[in-house]
């Protein structure tokens, strides 16, 4: 669009694009920060979004772009397809859209390294550039490939367990080394293409090999692992074209999601090479350990566990994915409701890995209109069990069974978990005594603590409601 | 190779400001984090608009085409839908 300028403003034109790029970068770096802190990530969230406008447009003043067809159009088909998904997608089905959005962009590195490529005469290209072509087109085709497969790992269109070749571990070290050759190779002799394109297909199938073998309940970490990814693809994107934003914003999103990958794992009391390289995390290899059967349990009803919420000083609710399953959110709100206007202290205890993916379960109660200040964190609420009178289980199994401190032979041992033994009093929503996903017995269940209210999760809350209307 | 140098110099340095910038991050806000970040990652989109507008090559401007429709996925998704979970995060005062 620069031609539309008047001519004495012309030669300013590749400088105020960088000074603006810094700008959009402070955008940036101010919006991840705010994205910290529940009060300010709605803004920082918008921030980013008017940084990423602000060097979109400032963009379409490059003297080298020509031809806005093929641009416009692009960015209207994605715009709406991106649009459309994003207000379609349940908030249960977050880690999928996440991975999809992801692949997306991973992908779309991947492409303008081979756009830079197929554009310029190679002959002409410096060996600096052509490392970080190699390297975009891998690590963007194997960011591609991978959330798509995390994609449908999530979806269920392929199986949540592993799937692996025999030696897989081995095999994928042996294709990265070659990949990494090919990247070599191709930097000192990029005029032939067959290098161009064993390393590109590569690239993809490494994607697809290193997703393949990972467990259904380890792939928020992939994600998030893939997330870090896809920013160093932009950054060497950015490397390419001799573009600062790209290189500064890939290396801002590259490094915050290694982080927070990190802080993932730790939460799940897993290592990063152990969620990649295999052990636990699927649904097939887990121990029954722990509980015998000849422990009785005790069963509750709807009015009997109305009167002990109804008249307990604190209680607290532990929420699990089964919740979000049974959709029961709004009927516990209306449950702590109920118990806030008879002067109960309601508090909400989330475990890290409670929901789907970390964070997940706080974001299907804000769903339920739930005050994030009655969330708290698992650091956060356990010293406060032992001063509780009542505690919630619902649709949470492992997240607060005890084998994770006392067993050691547990698949979960060292876990860190909710101390809802503490407590006074725990009553569990279940639908029957079957496992959780690890697939291990739980010994809360039977403790003389504890009472089991059987039933789908949104019936007996709604009994649960009634009951306590009925008090009076 | 000087440019590789600088641009190495940026890239190093705007990964500790990114490392510094996570580190104190509430398990409550993993998800619309993670999923903010990736939107900020579609900035490839910078690079897609150059390819599609400006290269001689048709091949390589309908590689670029590409490029666009897959980062502006990236981004307007990825933007849109990390607002609307932070839109339902509330405190208790403002509940009404």
């Amino acid at each position: 669009m620069s031609q539309f300028l008047p001519e004495v403003l012309q030669a300013y034109i590749p400088n105020t694009i960088q000074l603006i790029y810094l700008v959009a970068t402070g955008f940036f770096i101010v919006g991840i920060r705010r994205l910290g802190s529940p009060a300010t990530a709605r803004s920082g969230n918008q921030l980013a979004a008017t940084g990423m406008l602000i060097g979109i447009v400032v963009t379409m003043f490059d003297r080298e772009i020509v031809s806005f067809e093929l641009i416009i159009a692009g960015i209207i088909i994605g715009a709406l397809l991106g649009a459309i998904a994003a207000k379609k997608v349940k908030m249960t089905a977050m880690p999928e859209m996440v991975a999809v959005f992801n692949g997306f962009g991973g992908g779309a590195s991947a492409l303008v390294a081979w756009g830079e490529f197929a554009r310029v005469d190679p002959a002409l290209i410096p060996a600096d550039g052509l490392v970080t072509t190699g390297l975009s087109i891998l690590i963007g085709s194997i960011t591609f490939t991978g959330s798509f497969i995390a994609f449908g790992k999530l979806k269920g269109f392929i199986g949540g367990g592993r799937i692996a070749l025999p030696g897989q571990n081995i095999i994928n070290l042996v294709l990265t080394f070659v990949a990494l050759w090919l990247v070599g190779w191709f930097t000192i002799a990029p005029e032939y293409q067959l290098v161009f394109w064993s390393l590109f297909g590569l690239a993809l199938l490494i994607g697809v090999f290193t997703v393949l073998p990972i467990g259904g309940a380890d792939m928020p970490v992939v994600i998030s692992l893939l997330n870090s990814y896809s920013g160093i693809a932009a950054s060497m994107a950015g490397f390419v074209l001799g573009n600062n934003l790209l290189i500064i914003s890939g290396a801002l999103v590259g490094a915050a999601g290694l982080i927070l990958t990190n802080i993932m794992c730790k939460a799940m009391n897993r290592t990063l090479p152990n969620v990649l390289f295999g052990a636990f995390g699927g649904s097939d290899d887990a121990a029954q350990t722990g509980a015998t059967d000849d422990n009785s349990i005790q069963q509750t009803f709807a009015d009997d566990a109305a009167i002990q919420c109804a008249y307990a000083k604190k209680v607290v609710v532990t929420p699990g994915y089964g919740l979000a399953v049974a959709q029961a959110q709004h009927v516990l709100k209306e449950v702590a409701n109920l118990l806030e206007e008879r002067g109960v202290t309601v508090k909400y205890g989330i475990h890290p890995v409670a929901g789907r993916m970390p964070g997940h379960m706080n974001v299907l109660l804000a769903e339920a209109d739930v005050p994030y200040d009655q969330l708290y964190d698992m650091d956060q609420i356990n010293p406060e069990f032992a001063s509780t009178d009542v505690v919630l289980i619902i649709g949470a199994n492992d997240v607060v069974n005890p084998a994770a401190k006392t067993t050691p032979g547990s698949p979960i041992y060292g876990m860190p978990i909710l101390n809802v033994d503490e407590a006074k009093r725990t009553i569990v929503f279940k639908r029957s005594m079957s496992t959780g996903y690890a697939g291990i017995e739980n010994d809360l269940f039977y403790s003389d603590k504890n009472q089991m209210f059987f039933g789908d999760a949104k019936k007996s809350l709604q009994e649960l409601a009634t009951a306590i209307k009925d008090l009076d | 190779m000087e440019d590789l140098i600088f641009n190495l110099f940026i890239f190093v340095l705007a990964s500790f400001v990114g490392f510094e910038l996570i580190s104190k991050v509430p398990p409550t806000l993993h998800t619309p984090l993670m999923s903010g970040a990736n939107a900020i990652s579609g900035i490839t989109l910078i690079g897609a608009l150059i390819i599609a507008g400006g290269s001689e090559s048709i091949y390589a401007q309908w590689i670029g085409f590409a490029a666009i429709i897959f980062a502006t996925i990236n981004v307007v998704g990825g933007f849109m839908v990390t607002d609307r979970m932070l839109e339902m995060f509330r405190k208790k005062e403002d509940e009404k």
